[in-house]
């Protein structure tokens, strides 16, 4: 059901990181089209 | 080999271990208020550059001075009231402020927007920095601290930003100028200029009262480490740097030199264990690591205060020095032993942060997670943080800390809360990025080493290198203070 379903995973330094996001979507089938970490500090 | 078992491996090490201390011999912080460049912080320039009537509301909600003077964090930034007790006071804290709070702390001050004023044409070598003469002779003159400001008509000020430069304000009134370094050089613009001389001048000035609170004299020190957060250099050398060096000059240390150290947020606790290693290896014998304010970092969130109706809290530059020295007896140090830093295969997990920062250079000393008193982590103010939905940092931070105890069967989950109570404290520090992390709690935890109301802290620091899209890698850096016993 997901498989092929784009996402943009923005991830947090002090909570989850971008890169961890992307790899669990990947996992379930997503494609990622962006990823970022940002810092809100 | 399970995690567990692998720090009682470490563990078993303490034996070889042999304490490698470095005396902390002063610290000191500062605040400078100054409302009036909140405008030209990264985030309002943008924004009011697309929404001119923001620049009014901004202005509507800018604290004066007592107000920030009264603010219990800035309080207990300067050493007035003590970490653990803030989280008590009534809030919010922006409007039940401390009554007969002084500018002048226990290990710190807060200094007005005239007085910086004065600090930045004092310190400007380059003629770029022109205040109106009227204003200077009756507010300026009285803080004058090196060259001679440049004095100017109003006229002529107000001709000089036609041109280009870079007014500044005291309130509504045009009472200054900052003029380009260079017609053509992106690296030499007002703004950037602006950005620079602030985190210098105000760097000096922490390292000029830390001096005076010792009363050592500046030619007494060997070098400076700067971990500021600008970027000094021409077109042919961004970020060339060097900052210490300027800094070690405007305060007197003729006999210094110096270097600058750069980890984003966490530059300051590498600039500690970069200055501690110089003392320890005989390099130097006395080592002031010292910061500046950003620019770049006022009214970051003023937004979100605009839209919750408060006063807009980032209007202040945070500046701190340490002076280092070899350790003596009973003196609140830093280990250097216990300095760890986040590899690069690590990964950047919370949880990987802590096991990499805490648990494991605490194993390597025979400490588990519980063995330490009091944890400085990113003490970012959440009273700022909190409204624009960045939450708030501190606690995310000791609740890690307190979930990878509980992991590793050293507390109950039913004990977190307690953990962040006993070992944790409210954030206090306002959102200067590398000020927050870890080094603004050393200050306190001098004092509370001295008093004996702690054992020792751990102080841990992240760093945001995403950001500078080098890298998808965070950072971080952390070391453990005690007293010298041995």
């Amino acid at each position: 059901m997901q498989k092929g379903k784009k996402v943009i995973a923005i991830g947090e330094r002090d909570g989850v990181p971008g890169p961890v996001i992307a790899e669990c979507l990947e996992g379930a089938g997503y494609e990622v089209v962006f990823q970022a970490t940002e810092c809100f500090v | 080999m399970s995690e567990r078992d692998e720090a009682r491996g470490v563990s078993e090490f303490k034996e070889n271990v042999r304490p490698s201390r470095v005396g902390i011999e002063g610290v000191f912080y500062s605040l400078a208020h100054v409302p009036d460049l909140v405008r030209y912080g990264s985030k309002p320039s943008r924004e009011i550059r697309a929404n001119p009537a923001l620049g009014e509301q901004l202005a509507k909600r800018l604290r004066d001075f007592d107000a920030a003077t009264a603010y219990a964090p800035h309080q207990v930034y300067i050493g007035n009231i003590a970490p653990e007790k803030l989280g008590d006071l009534p809030k919010p804290w922006y409007e039940r402020l401390i009554e007969g709070a002084s500018p002048a702390g226990r290990f710190g001050d807060l200094v007005d927007q005239v007085e910086f004023y004065a600090l930045l044409a004092g310190a400007d070598q380059f003629n770029l920095v022109a205040l109106e003469e009227n204003w200077c002779r009756k507010r300026g003159a009285r803080h004058a601290i090196g060259r001679t400001p440049k004095r100017r008509p109003l006229a002529e000020i107000r001709a000089l930003c036609e041109k280009g430069a870079l007014p500044l304000y005291s309130g509504e009134r045009l009472i200054g100028a900052f003029e380009s370094g260079h017609e053509e050089d992106a690296n030499l613009t007002p703004e950037v200029l602006l950005e620079n001389s602030s985190a210098k001048v105000t760097a000096a000035h922490a390292l000029r009262a830390a001096l005076n609170r010792l009363g050592v004299d500046p030619e007494k020190i060997d070098y400076v480490i700067s971990c500021s957060e600008e970027a000094v250099g021409d077109r042919y050398n961004r970020g060339g740097g060097n900052l210490a060096k300027a800094i070690a000059e405007n305060v007197g240390c003729v006999n210094a030199s110096g270097s600058d150290v750069k980890a984003f947020c966490a530059g300051p606790m590498y600039a500690m264990v970069h200055g501690a290693s110089l003392i320890q290896s005989g390099v130097a014998g006395t080592v002031a690591v010292v910061a500046g304010g950003s620019l770049a970092k006022l009214g970051m969130k003023f937004e979100s205060h605009l839209k919750n109706n408060m006063p807009v809290l980032e209007d202040v530059f945070g500046s701190f020095a340490v002076i280092l020295g070899s350790a003596k007896p009973n003196q609140p140090c830093m280990r250097l032993d216990s300095a760890a830093f986040h590899p690069v295969g690590a990964g950047a997990s919370p949880q990987a942060m802590a096991e990499y920062l805490a648990e494991r250079p605490l194993a390597k000393m025979g400490m588990t997670l519980t063995d330490v008193d009091r944890y400085g982590v990113e003490l970012h103010n959440p009273e700022i943080t909190v409204p624009s939905g960045s939450g708030d940092v501190p606690r995310t931070n000791y609740l890690t800390l307190a979930a990878l105890a509980v992991m590793r069967g050293l507390i109950m989950k039913n004990q977190m809360q307690d953990f962040v109570r006993a070992r944790g404290m409210a954030g206090y520090a306002p959102t200067q990025g590398h000020i927050p992390s870890a080094i603004v709690y050393l200050g306190h935890a001098v004092e509370a080493l001295k008093s004996g109301a702690i054992r020792n802290a751990l102080l841990i620091a992240k760093g945001s290198l995403f950001l500078g899209r080098m890298t998808q890698l965070s950072d971080g850096c952390s070391f453990l203070l005690d007293r010298n016993e041995s």
